[in-house]
């Protein structure tokens, strides 16, 4: 579903992804681990087509982001990090706009869409208030309601889980779950249980070289007994690992 | 380009959203006003709009800037630009929408001063063609001046640097033909500089249009600034 191949992306003179290749397939749920200012952000969007890439391909569906960029965006769903929205806008007035520019038309299909989305991320008591007013959380989940309003094949979640309070989180991770299985889903996070709980597999990134690409068994098994975050600083904090 | 509709509307809508679009609407039009009385609308006892138009560019210079001001940088400073491109639009359909949504909001500022006019009938009896190709070569002005400004929005997160950068931008365009400044370099410039600066100003063929004149050359000059302003603007943001 998604093929990244080489990817290198240079801001001036910094090289914030050196050369990062990985394939996900449909029902896969790739947890991207890695510390701040590692390269995870910049490779979901060149991922997205948001970002073009310095050097290497991203594919998504077999669509190049480079060629096809339009093509690719339709079949994403992303969250950025920000949960970036337009605060003065209405949840409704929001997910409409973004329902109509996804290309959905006609009031009963968009109604459709957004009555779905609003149940599932739970938006239905905040739905007519403006996003501006709204707590993080929900900010959080108005974000996630927009990513997956057009069932998008590709579901690409810069840290979906930010900023929720402890059952929250847990509600998000059941909502990306279930959608998991005619998906192909690349999540970003700083919670390492996160990545236990839900993905079927493990990509760790440190300074824009990917480290890590396996199952969270066989990561767990690295250093039997120790906690997965013990792993991940003992792999972060060395400069070069196998 | 089937894109181009909702993203239009948003933007449209947008400015009715907050105070701010009511704010700059109301205070484009008592400034319009104030000084076209200010001028002696009433009492020069002539039925036609110079008053109006001698004005309104220097009006339309900040008015417009700030507009235009928050067109990208406010997108780039929030974040939300990443949403926007990550939604199948393209970048020459988004910034089109966005422009022309700001475009008809300054119309919507000029249809308001259509009071002068609808006065200037029921007291006088005023030549409509040279009205209309008045607010023809204001709607033009304010294109070009909008182009600049969304461009100026477009380098940068800051909404004050982008207003600033705007309205010196269009006033170095504009002022190029100002009476004074013709008269003060009249003395050591070439010719050819000076014929080139009045050419150019937007000013000079302002008020070509203003005495109703619908010259080739005024309004392709303000078309081409809108054109090329416009397409730097999707350059910038392609990077």
């Amino acid at each position: 579903m998604i093929v990244v191949d080489k990817l290198v992306k240079d801001y001036g003179s910094l090289r914030a992804v050196a050369g990062v290749s990985f394939k996900v397939e449909k029902g896969d749920i790739l947890g991207f681990l890695g510390p701040n200012g590692a390269g995870k952000s910049t490779t979901m969007k060149i991922i997205t087509g948001y970002l073009a890439p310095t050097d290497g391909t991203a594919s998504v569906d077999g669509y190049d982001v480079n060629e096809d960029p339009i093509e690719v965006k339709r079949r994403i769903g992303y969250l950025p990090e920000s949960s970036a929205s337009y605060p003065e806008m209405t949840v409704l007035e929001f997910l409409s706009y973004v329902a109509e520019a996804r290309g959905f038309n006609g009031a009963e299909e968009i109604n459709k869409r957004l009555a779905d989305v609003i149940v599932k991320c739970h938006l239905q008591s905040v739905q007519n208030r403006a996003i501006e007013t709204l707590s993080k959380g929900y900010r959080q989940r108005v974000g996630l309601a927009q990513a997956i309003l057009h069932d998008p094949p590709v579901l690409i979640l810069d840290e979906p889980t930010d900023g929720l309070d402890p059952n929250q989180k847990n509600e998000v991770r059941k909502l990306i779950k279930n959608m998991a299985e005619d998906k192909a889903i690349i999540l970003s996070t700083h919670i390492l249980e996160e990545v236990e709980a839900i993905c079927n597999r493990v990509i760790v990134i440190d300074q824009g070289i990917v480290l890590v690409d396996e199952t969270p068994e066989e990561f767990k098994a690295r250093k039997p007994g120790a906690k997965i975050d013990e792993i991940f600083r003992d792999l972060t904090n060395k400069e070069v690992l196998a | 380009m089937k894109q181009f509709l909702p993203v239009f509307k948003k933007e449209l809508f947008g400015y009715f959203r907050s105070p701010v679009g009511y704010v700059i609407l109301i205070a484009f039009h008592l400034l319009t006003l104030g000084l076209a009385f200010y001028a002696n609308f009433y009492e020069s006892r002539q039925a036609n709009l110079s008053v109006l138009f001698r004005f309104l560019p220097w009006i339309l210079l900040v008015f417009i800037s700030a507009t235009g001001m928050r067109l990208w940088s406010e997108e780039k400073r929030s974040g939300s630009i990443e949403l926007l491109f990550t939604l199948p639009i393209s970048v020459a359909s988004a910034v089109l929408a966005k422009y022309l949504a700001a475009l008809a909001f300054v119309a919507i500022a000029l249809l308001l001063t259509f009071s002068l006019a609808f006065t200037t009938a029921y007291l006088g009896n005023p030549d409509w063609g040279v009205m209309l190709s008045g607010y023809l070569g204001s709607l033009l002005l304010s294109a070009a001046f909008l182009g600049i400004s969304s461009l100026c929005s477009s380098a940068t997160k800051n909404q004050v640097i982008a207003f600033v950068a705007s309205i010196a931008a269009c006033f170095a365009i504009t002022i190029g033909g100002a009476q004074g400044l013709i008269d003060y370099i009249d003395d050591f410039a070439p010719t050819a500089l000076i014929d080139f600066l009045t050419n150019l100003s937007f000013l000079i063929n302002y008020q070509t249009l203003t005495i109703g004149l619908i010259e080739l050359g005024a309004v392709s000059l303000f078309a081409f600034f809108t054109i090329a302003a416009l397409a730097i603007n999707i350059v910038i943001l392609k990077k």
